[in-house]
């Protein structure tokens, strides 16, 4: 194997862990922290797709769009969290039922809105080239924005004081509030922000995708799959996770076809859920 | 959070005894309603029921809106053109949501309790072959509108679009003969893709070319990196496009982000169906070359007068008339010619007047049925996409048969035939 075709592998392979943190981290948080199985994480990533188009479509540069539309996704959270969430702690298949309808209904609403052929928007900065490999620039931004967002996730939880009663919040809820923590305050922020990171990722993964009203059942299975083998950990175990899973999807895509990736992904997921029945960060005790 | 679950568990199943009671219910209701409309009879004056099945949501709705848009407006059409043996239609119409499951369901409904008249519908041959079955057994008639991978054979079914003899030997050979002859093809995974990708192989040995390579993409894949990497490898001169639906849209993004456009060209027989070249911007669409019997460029007076009615109807800003939603606007007219020349609407009736050889003037140019195969004889144009989220076209082949059908498929000879043929199975 000659060195540019080395890198050029190693810059792919790369790309989808990074895609995969993008499309999972969102979840993490509502899913592997909070315990709540958000059905409607795809739709909260087409969201922030849209939400991206439609900065462009309204004349934003591209990447302030990808800016805003975080923020604008997070508000949304807060907004579900508010209206539906917030009686639903706790109530695991109740929650299921009730996120899967959001899904549907934000399906319907984007369909309402834009209609189902949707432009999309093309991936900006070209491409540069890497010996007789050529090699889209916006997969290196997909690799630092990987790693923005995991360092994001890193300081807000562990040094800012929201950050650690949030995690107190999540543990220990009843000590928590004995201790004076609004727990339900902190939970509307949380989800807020796992939301966030979700319109986030969704942001990031507009310019490489059909943005299409239905583009988020492609990403939920596989967001969690990537957080339950990631387990407790928010941050190490889902960048473990998504490291591990990438590489064998991306490696077995490679040397066979995509459809025998997919299936070497599931099969390496079940065999490693039945030996770390907790996923690969249930044993690193309550770190992040 | 795992020890929830547990908890949960007896709530859950008392939740789910609760649902099948509920669905039980609601069946009981729905074949209720069903017993109620038997009596519309054959003479009276009432409208008649005919049925469309197509995908209006989830990743498919890129093929389905405009062909559920085209069944309007020609439902529309035939109505305002005086309707059929004096009475008017009235389409029946269920949104698929891209799940074949819901064809097996949604097409017993359709034949069992609104009793259509004719059935048309069905995107990927998945659902097609979900349908096929049902209708067969329940005798109904059924038009199937989609390019297709071919050699279906079934005296109850008729396939007006485009078969792979028809679309891939034009595009096979001119890519041969423009652009060179190492071929990659990228195919989407189920029958049509890899029945497909069979053909170009055949085709591309008989025009002096090679496929040096294939792979094939399950529908929900949209990250390309590892297919973008083996096609840096292998270098061909042509990647050969078989991919279907909105997530293989990324497909193209993702090429053109790579910067390959400027080592390999495009060459589709899928791309520009389901409006790819509008979802796209006219940078990343630009140059795939693509062969189709309908596009919205023709300059033909039929076709004329059809962009007109349809823009008229839908608005001027329509995205683009795709090839499928003129097949569907045909597939109407030819059934309700049909019905009008044999007066009646007679399953064995009506096919057997499509089976004389009926043409219609369509949009694309003359559709001749081939009566034997129930497929249909037109015109073929190759085209590039343009910079103008459009086509410019290249060159037509006239009145291009199903070859292979003819070879292997006679139902009028043999009208007890209810399968589906292959290459290299005679």
């Amino acid at each position: 194997m000659n060195l540019d075709q080395l890198l050029n592998q190693l810059l792919t392979a790369l790309t989808s862990i990074s895609l995969l943190l993008l499309i999972s981290i969102g979840l993490a948080v509502i899913f592997g922290m909070m315990g709540i199985i958000n059905l409607a994480h795809g739709e909260f990533l087409m969201l922030g797709a849209f939400a991206t188009l439609a900065g462009v479509r309204v004349g934003l540069n591209i990447w302030l769009a990808m800016l805003l539309a975080p923020l604008l996704v997070g508000l949304f959270g807060l907004l579900v969290e508010r209206l539906l969430i917030q009686f639903l702690y706790g109530r695991l298949a109740d929650s299921m039922l009730a996120t899967w309808g959001l899904s549907l209904i934000m399906v319907q609403a984007v369909v309402f809105i834009f209609g189902t052929t949707t432009q999309g928007i093309p991936t900006p900065l070209g491409n540069f080239s890497l010996g007789q490999y050529s090699v889209s620039w916006y997969s290196v931004v997909l690799i630092l924005a990987a790693l923005l967002l995991i360092s994001v996730v890193f300081w807000v939880f562990k040094r800012t004081r929201y950050g650690l009663l949030a995690r107190a919040a999540m543990q220990l809820p009843e000590m928590a509030m004995s201790l004076g923590i609004n727990t339900r305050r902190l939970n509307a922020l949380t989800f807020a922000f796992g939301s966030a990171l979700a319109g986030a990722g969704g942001a990031l993964l507009a310019p490489i995708t059909g943005v299409v009203p239905g583009m988020g059942q492609a990403y939920i299975g596989r967001a969690f799959m990537n957080v339950i083998i990631a387990g407790p950990g928010v941050l190490t175990g889902t960048t473990a996770a998504s490291g591990l899973l990438g590489t064998v999807e991306y490696t077995a895509s490679y040397v066979s076809t995509p459809f025998i990736g997919q299936a070497a992904l599931l099969i390496f997921a079940i065999v490693l859920i039945r030996f770390l029945p907790t996923g690969l960060s249930g044993r690193w005790g309550k770190q992040l | 959070m795992f020890r929830f679950l547990k908890v949960r568990e007896k709530r859950v199943k008392t939740a789910s005894r609760f649902l099948i009671l509920t669905m039980l219910l609601a069946n009981l209701a729905l074949s209720a309603c069903g017993d109620s409309t038997k009596s519309a009879t054959t003479d009276d004056k009432s409208d008649i029921a005919v049925g469309s099945l197509l995908d209006e949501t989830g990743p498919l709705n890129i093929y389905g809106k405009p062909m559920a848009d085209a069944a309007k407006l020609a439902i529309k059409d035939i109505n305002n053109n005086g309707g059929v043996l004096g009475r008017k239609l009235k389409l029946v119409s269920y949104d698929t949501q891209s799940d074949t499951g819901k064809y097996t369901q949604l097409t017993t409904q359709i034949i069992q309790q609104d009793k259509v008249a004719v059935l048309m519908g069905g995107i990927t041959s998945a659902a097609r072959e979900a349908i096929r079955p049902i209708i067969d057994r329940n005798k109904q008639l059924y038009f199937y509108n989609v390019q297709y991978e071919g050699g279906v054979c079934d005296k109850n079914t008729f396939l007006t679009e485009n078969v792979p003899t028809q679309q891939l030997i034009p595009l096979t050979q001119w890519g041969i003969k423009n652009v060179g002859p190492k071929i990659y093809v990228l195919a989407a995974d189920y029958n049509f893709g890899q029945i497909s990708t069979d053909w170009v192989k055949q085709y591309a040995a008989q025009f002096g070319g090679q496929v040096i390579g294939t792979d094939f993409v399950p529908l929900d894949v949209s990250e390309f990196g590892s297919i973008i990497s083996k096609l840096q490898d292998a270098k061909p001169d042509i990647v050969f496009s078989i991919l279907v639906g909105g997530n293989h849209i990324a497909f193209y993004r993702q090429f053109a982000a790579a910067g390959l456009g400027a080592k390999m060209k495009i060459i589709s027989s899928t791309f520009g169906v389901g409006n790819e070249q509008i979802v796209l911007s006219s940078a990343e669409s630009k140059d795939i070359v693509v062969a189709y019997p309908y596009f919205q460029e023709l300059t033909n007076q039929t076709n004329q007068k059809f962009v007109k009615m349809w823009q008229d109807e839908y608005g001027k800003d329509y995205p683009y008339i795709t090839d499928l939603a003129e097949a569907t606007w045909n597939s109407w007219h030819i059934w309700a010619e049909a019905v009008k020349k044999a007066n009646s609407l007679d399953r064995e009736k009506v096919t057997a007047e499509i089976e004389k050889g009926l043409t219609w003037d369509a949009p694309r140019g003359t559709v001749q049925m081939d009566g034997a195969t129930h497929h249909a004889t037109f015109d073929i144009t190759i085209a590039r996409a343009n910079d103008k989220k459009g086509f410019n076209l290249i060159e037509t082949q006239k009145a291009v048969p199903p070859a292979f059908e003819q070879q292997v498929c006679n139902l009028v000879k043999n009208p007890e035939t209810y399968t589906q043929f292959t290459p290299g199975q005679k």
